[in-house]
């Protein structure tokens, strides 16, 4: 998607329509005069669809009732969505038409202008008054005095306006648009010659002394002595916006449909008028002024006006087809462009296939024009006017393009289409050549493309993908907040269950941004594409269920690397020391917060088992009823089906697949359940405790003067925006200087006891399939019994009877409380398990064993701690500082070389 | 003590604010009658008054004041007073005109005792009356006459001079800070912020009172009836430096999701958002329970996009309760650092670094 162009300095500069200004544009006038407003809207529209940033309305004119006109236009164009879409800028010499117009617009417009011609007083009063009406302001450089010819005038008119409109009118200086004046050069008055360069030296200054002020100017203005000379005009403009965008610019009232492009003014034109420009000789005048004339002449033939290759406006129709093609692109001339392409498709040895010569001169063109665009050498309505070339010439080859296909499916062929792909410019960005460059591709090569075109929310664009069952789906963009919004895209997408692959294209996407921030963001699989011509390999791989695995998990692994790379790259972000994360703990009410007291303290047990042989008699289980607390999601992950469940059942790709391997899984479950092939057994637990500090002190009873044993944990360090907290599961747990009483819960489950024997038989008959079945069912309802002692532990606390949610819902954790487990994110020092055991009784009471590591055996098995706490959730520790490493050493009464022994991965610094 | 707005900008720096509910809901469970909207003054008015609400400030303030203390109970921090349409433009299909400067204040009178029972009821609690301004029955920006598009039924300075005698009045009763709400044309809205700082501007800082503004987006293509997306609304009405901005009516909380998001990420003031009770359903009730505007505002809270919470259309104590637990000791959104740019609009924003 490389044909869409980077940021530039010419891209955020704005283009002002200068067409509905009565005072530029006689078209205009005459429209007004006769009141024919229908042909006034046409002209409104036709600036915005040239690509005018923002509309300036001037009706001034002596016959006219300024306010009344100005009023009306701007009520009809309210009416008007694709023209009111932009802002406008209200202009005129009376302050009672500009203040009419602000009672008009909705939006936030410019007033053009106000200046101190009439003293101080009346402009800070007008200036006020815009304020209040919500607007911005073009401030004219003109005192009391009179209009600023030179820099210094300028400047220093432009410096005054600005302190009193800061300091004494309160008026933010975004707000402030200078207009330095452009005056006429070359009229013959040697005084007039330094006038475009006081102008840019001006704009220079200014931007460069008065903080956040923007300059302005009317270009048409510059060129006034050469009347009726458009080519020599055309030319002024286009150099003089290249010199002053140059020095600073923001802004030009401009004929948003009539631009040149720096680059192609004939050289010797741009010499002479550069000469005039820039004041670089004293005949320079006389010079642009001859050579004018004998343009005018009509001796055009010998005097280029545009680059020395294409000598003429007819000339460069005899370049070879594919420079035509081009050239037409470049300068967004359409007039030929439909003889052209059907030149270039007529020669069939050449162009065999239609899509050849998008793929060749097209986007050839394309890419030119992406250069120039990028160079600041192009401005965006002239980007405009080359897309619509291109999309006239694409539109022409359409119908080729279909009887081949048509021509292939009577052949024998298939026109099924090899896959949906839904695609978009996302939201805030209006930028779509490459996109609609991918999409031609794309449905050249047999696939049902959607393109919803440009500035599309994420809503619409995932609504759009659900309705048409889409494959994959495309975001294109250019500027640079537009990768935010890809990010915003692919959280939606997680959000709302898709699974589908996300691709990334445009100019300022890249492979890096892609794998560090949008990528972790949707695990399915996010893709970014260099080009079009990348995209149909990209796609296909996407769609064909043999090359996905590995063309996926290759994706994967390199941005992996890429973000690896880019941690190391960046300067590292310093963690915060761990006084200061402490001093970011999440707040909490403790006088008035929730603490239920559980129902019983102490541990209690449950197996399916009937074990007189316990300690504690258990509590009966039954694995039918653990069956409704699985979650299936991570079972097809473990079999590298990656997909939400149930919508994985009847995924177009894996859909049959997976149906087969649930229906077996099923199978063997109710096999399982029915002979009671497993063995599940649990132990839960309620204490007494309090948090110090990062720890927490479990009692004997409730009387707390007895600590029987403590847990130690871990606190994020890493430096988060403000408002954000730096979580330790001990702030879920009541301070012991806060007086109130908390209770820690603890769990350890298995369902394994059995399972390595089941799958064992399966494997003497080489069953690997159902042997591997049997251990992540095993896993399964670990997990699924986890969570069902956690809804009975919720119940003992009281609030969970209350709580009525649906299983799905439960699943998904949307309760209240948490229960993490040693050795996960948020506790992740393993040496924490040996501690739980012994308090739980977990050995005796389920029979899991913790091997050296402190892995838990059989495999099938869950442990970990419950919090009641009402906002508690799930966190990762992440990086630890060494100075937490040796607080929490202490605190274990282990060596800090033990500590960081167990906690390797989690260490910011290199342990000596 | 601290003055108001000194107390009310303690309290959002604090924690997130709560505001009550419905108001218009809650009247029609007292099955008010045609004579107890006309009370004594208005015995023999030439027009009919039944379901004029703003009128019961003045003909039963017993009800009005009752129905702020239940929200105030429900725990509330916030109310707004019962003056939605109390302006000449909108009280003129009543012909009570003339009454407008009393039935303001007379509704922030029935906040103001609603606020200090709940204060008394509890010592230490701070209980704040933020006085409503509506949006109006007639638009700056749209024409009632298809065939008309240039037409307007009303006028810049008809529309300023309404809101200049509400806001007045309403300043005069002493509400804590003033609540343009429900805007579904911002061009009206405008013309409210262009009387309220007038207004200011001619009484002197000193009876400066924060301004809260609140947008409806009236459908789900994200944009006002007036056709601005959320952030052509922020830019146009960015210049009233106002005290917080947000979405209330319309839609439930789920449909305003990636707006009051969109909104959170480009205010540079506190943010609010209070959804009606879901959409009317076929008997023009509303349908979401208390649990489920708590499930949505908390998840809202969760992410950190607010600072204020409540409920509009259909919301009743009940939910407001449920949603105030929700919100109960999630920390309030921080205002982004926001470059300063050109920021213009028309029916979409743009920006210039």
């Amino acid at each position: 998607m490389s044909t869409d162009s980077p940021t530039s300095a010419a891209s955020t500069f704005l283009v002002i329509g200068e067409r509905t200004n009565i005072t530029g544009s006689p078209k205009f006038s005459k429209a007004l005069k006769a009141g024919d407003w229908d042909a006034c809207l046409a002209i409104a529209r036709q600036q915005v669809e040239s690509g005018a940033n923002v509309l300036d309305i001037n009706v001034d004119e002596a016959l006219i009732d300024g306010e009344a006109t100005m009023a009306k236009f701007l009520n009809l164009i309210a009416a008007e969505p694709e023209i009111s879409r932009v802002p406008i800028m209200l202009d005129s010499s009376k302050w009672s038409v500009l203040e009419k117009g602000l009672q008009c617009i909705q939006g936030k417009g410019i007033v053009n202008s106000i200046s101190l011609k009439d003293g101080e007083a009346e402009f800070l009063r007008r200036a006020r008054l815009v304020r209040r009406y919500g607007a911005a302001a073009v401030v004219m450089a003109f005192d009391e005095k009179g209009q600023a010819a030179t820099c210094d005038e300028k400047v220093r008119i432009c410096s005054r306006a600005y302190h009193l409109l800061t300091e004494r009118a309160g008026f933010p200086a975004e707000d402030i648009i200078f207009d330095p004046n452009i005056l006429t050069v070359a009229t013959g008055i040697e005084e007039h010659n330094n006038y475009a360069v006081d102008f840019f030296e001006a704009t220079r200054i200014i931007k460069h002394t008065l903080p956040r002020a923007k300059v302005s100017g009317g270009v048409s203005n510059v060129s006034f002595s050469f009347r009726g000379n458009n080519p020599v005009r055309e030319a002024m403009h286009t150099a003089f916006l290249y010199h002053a965008i140059g020095s600073g610019l923001d802004m030009a009232i401009v004929n948003a449909g009539m631009l040149g492009v720096y680059g192609e003014i004939a050289p010797q034109l741009r010499e002479l008028v550069e000469d005039v420009l820039l004041n670089r000789r004293p005949d320079s005048t006389e010079r642009l002024v001859t050579y004018a004339d004998e343009l005018k002449a009509g001796d055009a033939g010998k005097l280029p006006t545009s680059n020395s290759k294409l000598p003429t406006a007819e000339a460069w129709r005899s370049l070879p087809v594919e420079e035509r093609l081009k050239h037409a692109l470049v300068k967004g001339i359409d007039q030929f462009i439909e003889a052209d392409t059907e030149e270039a498709r007529a020669n069939q040895d050449k162009y065999p296939r239609p899509l050849h010569i998008i793929e060749g001169p097209l986007m050839d063109g394309m890419r030119v024009v992406g250069d120039l665009f990028g160079a600041g050498k192009m401005f965006l309505p002239q980007v405009v006017k080359s897309a619509r070339v291109m999309k006239k010439s694409v539109a022409y080859l359409t119908p080729f393009m279909e009887e081949e296909k048509r021509l292939l499916v009577a052949g024998g062929g298939t026109a099924k289409p090899n896959g949906r792909v839904v695609m978009a410019t996302v939201k805030g960005d209006v930028h779509d050549i490459g996109k609609n460059i991918v999409g031609v591709v794309l449905a050249c090569n047999n696939y049902d493309v959607t393109d919803l075109g440009v500035m599309v929310p994420a809503e619409k664009i995932l609504a759009a993908a659900r309705e048409k069952q889409a494959d994959i789906i495309g975001l294109s963009g250019l500027i640079t907040p537009s990768l935010d919004e890809m990010v915003h895209v692919a959280k939606e997408m997680t959000r709302l269950n898709f699974t589908v692959p996300l691709l990334i294209g445009g100019a300022t996407t890249s492979p890096a941004h892609t794998a560090v921030k949008i990528a972790p963001e949707y695990a399915p699989g996010v893709f970014h594409v260099l080009d079009a011509s990348r995209v149909v390999n990209v796609v296909s791989a996407l769609l064909s269920a043999e090359q996905k695995p590995a063309f996926l998990a290759e994706t994967v692994a390199k941005q992996e690397k890429q973000r690896v790379e880019f941690a190391e790259r960046r300067s590292k972000r310093p963690l915060l020391s761990l006084a200061e994360a402490r001093a970011r703990k999440q707040p909490c009410d403790w006088p008035t917060i929730d603490i239920p007291r559980p129902e019983f303290l102490g541990p209690r047990v449950y197996s399916t088992e009937n074990a007189d042989s316990l300690p504690l008699k258990p509590y009966p289980l039954d694995l039918g009823d653990i069956v409704a607390y699985i979650d299936w999601g991570p079972f097809f992950s473990a079999w590298e089906l990656h997909g939400r469940y149930p919508d994985l059942l009847t995924d177009a790709v894996v859909g049959v697949e997976a149906t087969k391997l649930f229906d077996d899984a099923q199978k063997l479950l109710t096999r399982i359940v029915a002979e009671n092939i497993f063995t599940a057994k649990a132990v839960i637990a309620f204490w007494p405790g309090n948090a110090t500090g990062d720890s927490i002190e479990v009692y004997e009873d409730e009387k707390r003067l007895q600590v029987v044993t403590q847990f130690h944990h871990l606190r994020q360090q890493q430096d988060k925006p403000a408002g954000q907290f730096n979580h330790c599961l001990a702030d879920f747990l009541a301070p012991k200087e806060s007086g109130r009483i908390d209770y820690l819960g603890g769990f350890a489950v298995t369902a394994g006891h059995g399972v390595e024997e089941f799958a064992a038989t399966f494997r003497a008959q080489y069953d690997d399939y159902s042997a591997i079945m049997a251990q992540a069912l095993g896993d399964r309802l670990a997990e699924a019994l986890a969570e069902l002692m956690h809804k009975k532990v919720r119940d003992f606390s009281g609030y969970g009877k209350t709580e009525n949610l649906e299983m799905k819902d439960i699943i998904r954790e949307k309760y209240r409380g948490i229960r993490p487990a040693p050795g996960y994110p948020a506790c992740p020092d393993h040496t924490e398990k040996p501690t739980l055991f012994q308090l739980l009784g977990a050995e005796a009471a389920t029979g899991i064993t913790l091997t050296e590591s402190n892995a838990m055996h059989p495999a099938s098995s869950v442990s970990g701690f419950y919090f009641n706490h009402p906002d508690s959730k799930y966190f990762a520790v992440g990086k630890l500082g060494q100075d937490q490493v040796e607080d929490y050493a202490a605190r274990k009464k282990m060596s800090v070389a033990e500590v960081e022994k167990w906690l390797g991965p989690y260490l910011d610094y290199n342990p000596s | 003590m601290d003055s108001a707005a000194q107390a009310l900008q303690a309290l959002f720096a604090s924690r997130i604010v709560v505001l009550d509910g419905a108001m218009g809901s809650m009247i029609q469970t007292y099955q008010l009658s045609e004579a107890d909207f006309r009370g004594e003054r208005f015995k023999s008015h030439p027009h009919d008054l039944q379901g004029n609400n703003d009128l019961l400030s003045l003909t039963r303030p017993d009800v009005i004041e009752k129905i702020h203390g239940d929200y105030f109970a429900a725990g509330a921090d916030l109310v707004e007073t019962n003056t939605f349409s109390s302006t000449a433009i909108g009280q003129s299909d009543y012909q009570l005109a003339a009454a407008i400067r009393d039935i303001n204040l007379a509704a922030v009178t029935c906040a103001r005792r609603a606020a200090r029972r709940a204060e008394a009821a509890a010592p230490g609690r701070r209980c704040f009356v933020a006085g409503a301004i509506g949006p109006l029955n007639r638009t700056l920006s749209m024409s009632p006459d298809v065939n008309r598009p240039d037409y307007r039924a009303v006028t810049w300075e008809q529309v300023v001079t309404g809101y200049t005698e509400q806001i007045c009045a309403l300043l005069d009763g002493g509400v804590d800070a003033l609540l343009v709400e429900t805007i579904f044309d911002t061009l009206n809205a405008k013309a409210a912020l262009f009387a309220i700082e007038s207004v200011f501007d001619e009484r002197g800082d000193a009876a400066r009172v924060p301004v809260m503004i609140s947008v409806t987006i009236t459908d789900a293509s994200g944009r006002t009836l007036s056709g601005q997306t959320v952030g052509a609304f922020y830019t146009s009405v960015a210049h009233a430096k106002p005290f917080s901005v947000g979405i209330n009516c319309a839609l439930g909380g789920d449909a305003m999701r990636p707006y009051v998001e969109e909104l959170a990420s480009i205010a540079g003031c506190y943010v609010t958002c209070y959804p009606n009770a879901g959409l009317p359903n076929a008997f023009g009730g509303y349908d979401e329970t208390p649990a489920d505007m708590a499930r949505v505002l908390g998840d809202f809270a969760a992410n950190g996009w607010v600072n204020l919470v409540g409920g509009c259309c259909g919301s009743t104590p009940a939910h407001i309760a449920a949603i105030a637990q929700a919100v109960k000791g999630t920390a309030p959104r921080l205002r982004p650092t926001t470059t300063p740019a050109l920021r213009l609009s028309g029916l979409e924003a743009m920006a210039v670094a």
